[in-house]
């Protein structure tokens, strides 16, 4: 049995430890709730963009754009935005068990697969399947258009070089505090969601035809295009980011809870060790007099 | 005044404006251009510059940066990648890139390195851009 003094040494490590725990889980939800505010206000943003996309692309070949190109396919690039930093639960091996399938489902039919990682997780774990084409580290803290722009450039000019023929991100996607789940969404070939849009811009749609286009439909298509990529991939740090907070929160959280059990367990530990000194002491004490009077 | 159209800024970092004026006049790919109430459904890329608009007689200037804008249905919604009022450009921020952006035009001919040229192009027309405009609320 653990001696008085190492239960209490214990004691004092595991609160030590729940007070680290309890402020990294409000540091995190100070960080989420700003991550969350900047995932808002691009929301607008994103929505207008692909109102104007679809818009656009409704009344034009997909065929006379290299980035819209449907090719068969012979190598998939994978996109993979994880958190810079551990301590968030779950949150990053959910996104590396659904590329591992996805990488699977893509080898099992005879197809190459590349990764592009985004955060230094995603890095460090899927280095050593020697698949990682390119790596992005230590950009996920502050978010700036300018890295998911180069991001962008590169995944594009390796699909417009022939080196990849398909491009899939997959990210975390914030659903509430509460939950977060990896998200798969095609980049390459630039598919925009037609069947959505006739829905909800129904009029909008109508008049697309007699749009004034300044410069050219074409030349439009190649500015916006990449933008979309852009967008896209920057869409998809913003929520990664998101859940990473709310993930650590919620790790954060049991793991306080876990250290208030342990602390709790281990008080009672030593108060019934302090009692059985004590009990042990009184028995010597009386049985000592004992022996004297007698 | 007349009919109004609606005009709309968003950039990434959410909706900066959103209300109903007289005229909007803009930095398009062909360059400037005005859009008044009813205009036809038009679609263009915009330059860095000057976003113009007139609300109620008074007029408002906004620096922007990169993207397009759309007019349909009597609404223009302009979908750029920054956009900053007079009152909140950083005037020694401005300066300094414009002096930054100098420099490395200057090296950048020497090297003849062309990508480096048009960032740095970019960034000097962006930097002019907000200095004009700040000089103007003054």
């Amino acid at each position: 049995m653990a001696s008085l003094k190492d239960v209490k040494t214990k004691i004092g490590g595991v609160k030590k430890t729940s007070q680290i725990t309890s402020a990294m889980n409000m540091v995190a939800a100070a960080k989420l709730r700003g991550a969350q505010q900047k995932m808002e206000d691009f929301r607008p943003y994103t929505e207008k963009f692909n109102q104007a996309m679809t818009n656009l692309s409704a009344n034009m070949e997909s065929g006379q754009f290299p980035l819209m190109e449907v090719r068969d396919i012979q190598t998939v690039e994978i996109v993979i935005v994880t958190s810079d930093r551990g301590l968030c639960g779950s949150f990053n091996a959910n996104i590396f068990k659904a590329t591992e399938r996805l990488i699977r489902q893509y080898e099992a039919e005879g197809k190459k697969v590349s990764l592009v990682c985004v955060g230094k997780k995603g890095n460090s774990y899927f280095r050593k399947t020697g698949k990682v084409r390119k790596a992005y580290t230590d950009i996920m803290g502050n978010f700036q258009m300018f890295n998911a722009r180069s991001i962008a450039q590169d995944v594009a000019a390796n699909f417009l070089a022939g080196e990849s023929d398909r491009v899939q991100v997959i990210y975390g996607k914030f659903i509430n505090v509460a939950t977060q789940r990896p998200e798969t969404e095609m980049l390459l070939p630039v598919q925009p969601d037609v069947s959505e849009s006739e829905e909800d811009s129904g009029e909008s749609g109508a008049a697309a035809g007699d749009y004034i286009y300044e410069p050219s439909p074409t030349e439009i298509m190649d500015v916006l295009l990449p933008l979309y990529m852009n967008v896209m991939i920057y869409h998809a740090m913003l929520e990664t980011g998101a859940s990473e907070h709310a993930a650590r929160m919620t790790a954060m959280d049991n793991a306080t809870r876990a250290c208030k059990d342990m602390i709790h367990d281990l008080t009672l530990l030593y108060n019934k060790a302090r009692q059985a000194g004590i009990t042990a002491e009184l028995m010597d004490i009386v049985g000592g007099a004992e022996a004297l009077k007698g | 005044m007349a009919e109004k159209i609606k005009l709309e800024v968003v950039t990434p970092k959410g909706a900066i404006i959103s209300s109903d004026v007289d005229i909007v006049t803009a930095p398009g790919y062909a360059g400037e251009f005005g859009v008044l109430a009813n205009h036809a459904p038009f679609l263009s890329t915009l330059k860095v510059g000057t976003l113009s608009y007139k609300k109620d007689g008074t007029e408002e200037e906004l620096m922007i940066s990169g993207g397009f804008c759309e007019v349909s249905n009597n609404k223009i919604t302009f979908l750029v990648e920054s956009a900053e009022r007079g009152s909140e450009i950083d005037v020694d921020r401005a300066l300094r890139a414009k002096e930054r952006a100098e420099k490395r035009l200057l090296q950048a001919r020497e090297q003849q390195e062309k990508i480096d040229r048009t960032r740095a192009e970019a960034a000097l027309q962006r930097a002019l851009t907000r200095l004009r405009i700040a000089e103007r609320q003054r």
